[in-house]
């Protein structure tokens, strides 16, 4: 593998592919002597998550939002998570086909990563990407998560500001009034606007919100057409509104420690998992029950 | 830690019959790797950005619309002026023999045409990239 000090030339460079290296690297469970060298350098960027069911329109709208950001002179890091097989462990990474305008622009660093069997919606290594882009100088970071539905909100601890993308015709209010991504929008999105049903969604949204209890800031609604590009001013102005209430607020700091208590977590969490599984796999004894097995295992901890 | 292979699987120029495509893309993910497609009509420029940010070990070209001379040269010249001539580059498609021959003489590292077995395939990329590597890490 290449050493820590030319990747580390070739980040401090600019060159993206040191930033493409360096990801490869948390990715395989070795960003601990990068991240030292480099987490100084991090707490610029502006971060957007971006979630929603498959089929939604993410990636379009991860596209529109980027040329909107580099329109106003921004850099901009994309961060696509894609599942993988629980069989193979392989992947199949597709949410480039929506970005492909934007492969040959020097200010825009696309990354695709595999889940790895990492659920929520992220991969177990993406606060380390975010991390790093933001290292890297990008300007704004767009995390785009995997699009299976109901229980993705890792997004919000990894994110300052979380996008719920909901698009028409695809369920009752009763889907709305779920607990899990809906309780984490700062922004809901609702795309594919031009859907005859689209307004019918938004007042569902609206008196959903109506009912939740919200502290200082009530979730904006955005309707736009990604692939039109409609509504996407609006939409940028109202991540613009956000980000200045986390700001004014303090609450950005809040939100920065819960994405250092996330990443901590993640960390632990893994070293945690393989020491357990060791213990767990060398302890043959079926004879007594799985609580009194797990208790005796972690006496032993 | 083990990592999986990372593959670009593109397709360049005027050719939208992607089935091929999907079909290697689908082998390779079956195979345990991780497959990144550009999607269809990409320039040489597009497809080596892509391999460079994703930080993939190889790139797959399918060309199905008898520009093979040209958009695999094309790709070499770019891996070169990015200095990412190690990502290991491959491909196939309707390509008759002589230019296959051709083309593995500039550096393709391995053209395959219509017919060429799946396992051959994911074995020539499982071992010219676990070479790969073992160089660049």
């Amino acid at each position: 593998m290449l050493s820590l000090d030319t990747l580390l030339v070739e980040f401090h460079a600019g060159r993206p592919r040191g930033l493409a290296r360096a990801i490869t690297r948390a990715e395989s469970g070795e960003g601990a002597s990068l991240m030292r060298a480099l987490y100084e350098r991090t707490g610029k960027a502006l971060t957007i998550g971006l979630t929603g069911p498959p089929g939604v329109g993410k990636s379009t709208l991860t596209s529109a939002l980027v040329k909107k950001a580099r329109s106003l002179g921004k850099s901009v890091g994309v961060i696509s998570v894609d599942p993988s097989s629980p069989f193979s462990h392989g992947a199949l990474l597709g949410d480039r086909i929506r970005l492909t305008e934007h492969f040959v622009d020097p200010n825009v660093f696309i990354r695709s990563m595999a889940a790895r069997g990492h659920l929520g919606g992220v991969s177990g290594a993406t606060g380390d990407a975010v991390l790093l882009m933001d290292a890297f100088g990008l300007d704004v970071i767009i995390i785009e998560t995997v699009g299976v539905g109901q229980s993705e909100i890792e997004i919000a601890e990894l994110a300052q500001s979380t996008l719920v993308a909901l698009q028409p015709g695809s369920g009752d209010s009763i889907q709305v009034l779920k607990a899990g991504i809906m309780e984490i929008a700062d922004i809901f999105v609702v795309n594919k606007a031009d859907h005859p049903m689209a307004n019918q969604l938004k007042r569902e949204i609206r008196s959903m919100m109506e009912i939740l209890q919200y502290g200082a800031w009530v979730p904006e609604l955005a309707m736009t057409q990604a692939l039109e590009g409609t509504g996407i001013d609006e939409l940028w102005s109202a991540i613009e509104r956000h980000r200045a209430y986390l700001f004014e607020t303090g609450e950005i700091e809040r939100k920065r420690r819960a994405a250092f208590n996330h990443q901590v977590r993640q960390l632990a969490l893994g070293k945690l998992q393989h020491r357990l599984d060791a213990a767990i796999a060398s302890h043959p004894d079926l004879s007594i029950d799985p609580y009194a097995a797990s208790e005796r295992i972690l006496a032993e901890f | 830690m083990d990592r999986p292979l990372r593959i670009v699987v593109a397709k360049a120029g005027l050719d939208g019959h992607d089935r091929g495509a999907k079909v290697i893309a689908r082998a390779l993910r079956d195979a345990g790797m991780e497959v990144i497609y550009t999607g269809l009509f990409q320039t040489p420029e597009q497809i080596v950005q892509t391999a460079i940010q994703e930080d993939a070990d190889g790139i797959g070209l399918s060309i199905l619309s008898g520009a093979h001379m040209t958009l695999f040269p094309l790709i070499l010249d770019q891996l070169k002026a990015q200095q990412a001539e190690d990502i290991v580059f491959f491909g196939g498609g309707t390509i008759p023999p002589e230019d296959a021959e051709a083309l593995r003489e500039r550096g393709v590292q391995a053209v395959f045409t219509p017919g060429a077995p799946l396992q051959e395939i994911v074995d020539f990329v499982n071992g010219a990239c676990g070479k790969r590597r073992a160089l660049v890490g």
